[in-house]
């Protein structure tokens, strides 16, 4: 990995990067409350917008919409924020409540319809997006815990989220209503973050337990005759990676070449690939590439550009790094 | 808060006393690193949130339960709560952290966990006090803030 870019300019810790969908932006935000755009001019990135006054806490995370006209971000402070920039500007369309206390990761649905956030109240809250009218179309309070992380699946309408109770859920849409239809025991402590791959078969997730599972979907009726309870489909852990990661790993990405990278307390960020040489896709093998001290704090996330080609991370230390991945 | 004290009437330990000075000790040729007694020189005056005592008078922090790595950037900190149904267990850890985040450089790797065996709910409130999400966002809430810096405010009596 080569640090191509240094983006300075949070006051605080920087909780979260995400490249907008053409891979030509970025949002960033954090402590200081702020969310940052940034864009490459020439050779260097740069900070053209900074998104402040909005958000009276911490910016924990923020998703870009399918079509990169819509960025939402999540507050310590309850309130979920969604920003239209289809203008060349970036406006404040609307602060969606309803959560108790902070709200921790929230996602587009791939049509860009939907949006999920969850919080430390418990709950996962499905948001219906109709101009800029949003509606809670439902309130799934499963988990038991704190939950610290949503992610759509890449073109299906099912949701994924990771908590402090250990487990990972997954949400589908039946008859009208959205229920937990899988939870997926195996982390031994909080899982931090999730992740799945191009064609959504699978789920990577990375816990507190300092290692990375990666869980397989069974369709009832599969070959390999695992159960799939009331005819829906099942995930089953088919991989841990242990060993690598020194402290708590609180983010993972899998870009759409295959490659998975972690973001972890140690200030490491590592890639790992899948080795070839396995024979189905039930019992995969996977192997670190490449590890990188790429911060002097913790590394909170990590994210990959839409080609694959760029990793951004950043991390208690105030910074986004981006990493140009060399093979 | 409750009004009346869980534990009325605690054992009061001695302190240390003042760490002996060594001749290189004002030598800024002579690096210093980081060991034991210089972290539990830095917490043991934290007050405690209900008596008029410090951590290390209630011996709810000593020497002997502080690791340091000065190499690997590590410092391990284990608190042993006066009872072990302590409801100010998450709270003592939370100025703990709070006053080693601020004296320590940010190099390090700090932990902070309830001595083995010592409290009823050891695993909950060490889950707590290692998520460093649930700090941040504590840390943001300005009564508990207040709470924390009266803990460390420096006790001069």
């Amino acid at each position: 990995l080569e640090c191509v870019a240094v983006l300075k300019g949070h006051d605080d810790r920087v909780w979260c990067a995400r490249w907008s969908p053409n891979g030509k932006r970025l949002a960033t935000c954090g402590g200081d409350k702020s969310v940052r755009i940034w864009e490459k001019h020439g050779l260097e990135w740069v900070c053209v917008e900074t998104l402040d006054g909005s958000h009276s806490r911490t910016v924990r995370s923020v998703a870009w919409s399918a079509n990169g006209k819509l960025l939402a971000s999540v507050s310590f402070d309850a309130t979920t924020c969604v920003w239209d920039c289809s203008s060349g500007e970036f406006e404040c369309v609307a602060t969606l409540e309803g959560h108790e206390n902070e709200v921790k990761s929230v996602g587009w649905s791939p049509s860009g319809n939907l949006l999920a956030t969850c919080s430390r109240d418990k709950s996962v809250w499905i948001w219906e997006a109709d101009e800029d009218e949003y509606e809670c179309v439902s309130v799934l309070p499963d988990h038991s815990q704190d939950v610290k992380a949503v992610r759509w699946h890449p073109n299906e309408e099912i949701l994924a989220s990771a908590s402090y109770d250990n487990t990972l859920k997954i949400f589908e849409e039946d008859s009208d209503d959205w229920a937990c239809t899988c939870t997926l025991n195996g982390h031994e402590s909080t899982v931090w973050s999730l992740t799945f791959d191009s064609d959504g078969n699978r789920i990577a997730s990375c816990s507190d337990d300092k290692t990375v599972r990666i869980w397989q979907r069974y369709m009832p009726g599969n070959d390999q005759g695992i159960p799939t309870p009331d005819n829906t489909p099942t995930w089953r852990c088919v991989c841990t990676l242990s060993g690598h990661h020194e402290r708590a790993i609180y983010d993972i990405d899998w870009s759409s070449t295959g490659y998975l990278a972690t973001a972890c307390g140690d200030d490491h960020i590592r890639v790992f690939a899948e080795n070839p040489d396995a024979t189905t896709p039930h019992q995969p093998s996977f192997s670190q590439i490449t590890q990188e001290k790429a911060h002097d704090q913790d590394v909170n996330c990590v994210s990959w550009s839409p080609d694959g080609q760029h990793l951004v991370s950043c991390s208690d230390d105030g910074l986004a790094k981006i990493w140009k991945l060399q093979l | 808060m409750s009004t009346t004290l869980e534990n009325a009437a605690p054992q009061v330990h001695s302190r240390a006393p003042p760490r002996p000075e060594l001749p290189q000790d004002n030598d800024d040729d002579v690096e210093d690193p980081f060991d034991a007694r210089e972290i539990f020189d830095l917490i043991r005056p934290i007050n405690d949130p209900e008596h008029p005592l410090t951590l290390e008078e209630l011996k709810v922090v000593n020497e002997a339960q502080i690791q340091v790595d000065n190499d690997k950037n590590r410092v391990r900190v284990e608190f042993t709560p006066t009872i072990p149904h302590c409801s100010m267990a998450t709270l003592i850890g939370l100025c703990i952290r709070v006053r080693l985040l601020r004296a320590l450089p940010p190099r390090f790797k700090v932990d902070v966990a309830i001595f083995p065996g010592s409290h009823a709910s050891e695993d909950a409130v060490n889950k707590q006090l290692a998520d460093k999400e649930r700090v941040a966002a504590a840390l943001e809430n300005s009564h508990l803030l207040d709470v924390v810096n009266q803990c460390l405010s420096i006790n001069t009596s």
